[in-house]
């Protein structure tokens, strides 16, 4: 092989910079988000669990409920009522998306596209 | 012999069956409410109909000053922005007599006091759409329990080919972002959401303020008599009323798109 140290070096140079991300950020894990859940609720429309995995099932479910067949209101397994809205149900109790939505959502890195026509209410003022 | 015989679980089951004790009944009994689903209802408050109708009087109308509080009035409630270009969004708008109604023109309507008289027109939710027919994403539907033609902007693709169906002009193009033309760039109405860039917008016959029992935004800042909003299928109604008693015309009938929105002339 001609160049032999050359090629090796080559590569070792290219695997290094390849995988800086990893050993740049080695041992060093990001904190779990922390949300600020709503003080004056103790439970969502549905089990914590269902709602921390599945809440865009149930949004995309209101959507089409709403949208397509005009169903505005959502009984809930224990028989309370919510209005099927995003902007004026869910930002409701949790009324600071900065300090809910977007702390999960930046945390993977996910950008669901909801508030580019649902209108984000004022954060609250901080006490 | 470990846990319940055959013969035993036979009997058992046999007079709980006798006894109503089994499925719904028994977790009705012991544990009301709990199989229960969760369920997605109507707003008892709702307006409903079977096809919902507007009426436009032409001759309430008599000059601009009369149409900008109706459509302003639709177009803060439902953030639609002021673009002052050729790409500016409209829900309904006033056009003069010779635009809304082609076919009924002729030069000497323009000797007429028709001439120079402000005729708002809006979606006319047709009982055969075309845009309807034409969406590929099936964002754009007909509602068959009460005839409104809505869109699921969620669905929308922008690819225009309901403009390009519509023979109104009804639906506008989102070209750039809407919220940069709203009033101080923030939404007027902030229960409703705006839209977003690269989708098709139009008149809905105000479907979310339906939904709660509110009549359309521009019903109610129209003056007495100028709008009337209805059920056409209620022989009863004021709007079926109102078509009864005069002559009315629609936009472009010979299209059989069979308008929801009608003029009396």
């Amino acid at each position: 092989m001609y160049d032999k140290g050359k090629i090796i070096l080559g590569l070792v140079i290219f695997v290094v910079i390849f995988t800086t991300p990893f050993w740049w950020n080695a041992g060093v894990a990001k904190p779990v988000p922390q949300i600020e859940l709503p003080k004056k609720e103790k439970y969502c429309v549905d089990a914590k669990d269902y709602m921390r995995t599945s809440h865009m099932v149930l949004l995309n479910n209101w959507r089409d409920s709403v949208v397509r067949n005009g169903n505005r209101i959502y009984e809930a397994d224990d028989g309370r009522k919510f209005n099927m809205s995003l902007t004026n149900q869910c930002l409701s109790c949790h009324d600071s998306k900065a300090k809910f939505c977007d702390r999960c959502h930046n945390y993977l890195q996910v950008a669901p596209y909801c508030w580019d026509c649902h209108v984000i209410p004022p954060e609250p003022k901080e006490k | 012999m470990r846990g319940i015989k055959r013969r035993d679980f036979i009997k058992i089951a046999g007079i709980s069956a006798a006894l109503g004790l089994g499925g719904k009944t028994a977790f009705e009994l012991i544990a009301p409410g709990r199989l229960d689903a969760a369920e997605e209802v109507p707003n008892a408050a709702a307006f409903k109909a079977k096809h919902w109708g507007m009426a436009i009087d032409l001759r309430k109308f008599k000059d601009a000053s009369q149409v900008k509080p109706i459509v302003d009035a639709c177009h803060l409630t439902h953030n639609v922005p002021a673009i002052p270009t050729k790409q500016d969004i409209k829900w309904i708008w006033a056009t003069g007599f010779d635009h809304a109604f082609t076919h009924k023109t002729h030069v000497l309507i323009a000797e007429t006091e028709m001439k120079d008289k402000p005729i708002l027109v809006l979606c006319n939710h047709c009982e055969n759409p075309p845009c309807v027919r034409v969406c590929p994403t099936k964002a754009t539907f007909k509602r068959e329990e009460d005839g409104i033609v809505l869109m699921d902007f969620h669905r929308c693709i922008g690819c225009r080919f309901c403009m390009g169906a519509c023979p109104y002009g009804s639906r506008s193009f989102n070209f750039g972002d809407p919220r940069e033309y709203l009033k101080e760039g923030k939404p007027t109405n902030p229960d409703y959401p705006t839209r977003t860039k690269g989708v098709v917008e139009k008149c809905n016959f105000c479907a979310e303020r339906l939904a709660v029992g509110k009549i359309p935004a521009c019903v109610e800042a129209a003056g007495p008599g100028q709008m009337l909003f209805g059920d056409l299928t209620d022989p009863r109604s004021e709007i079926r009323k109102a078509l009864r008693e005069r002559y009315s015309i629609r936009r472009k009938p010979y299209l059989g798109t069979r308008p929801s929105v009608y003029y009396l002339v």
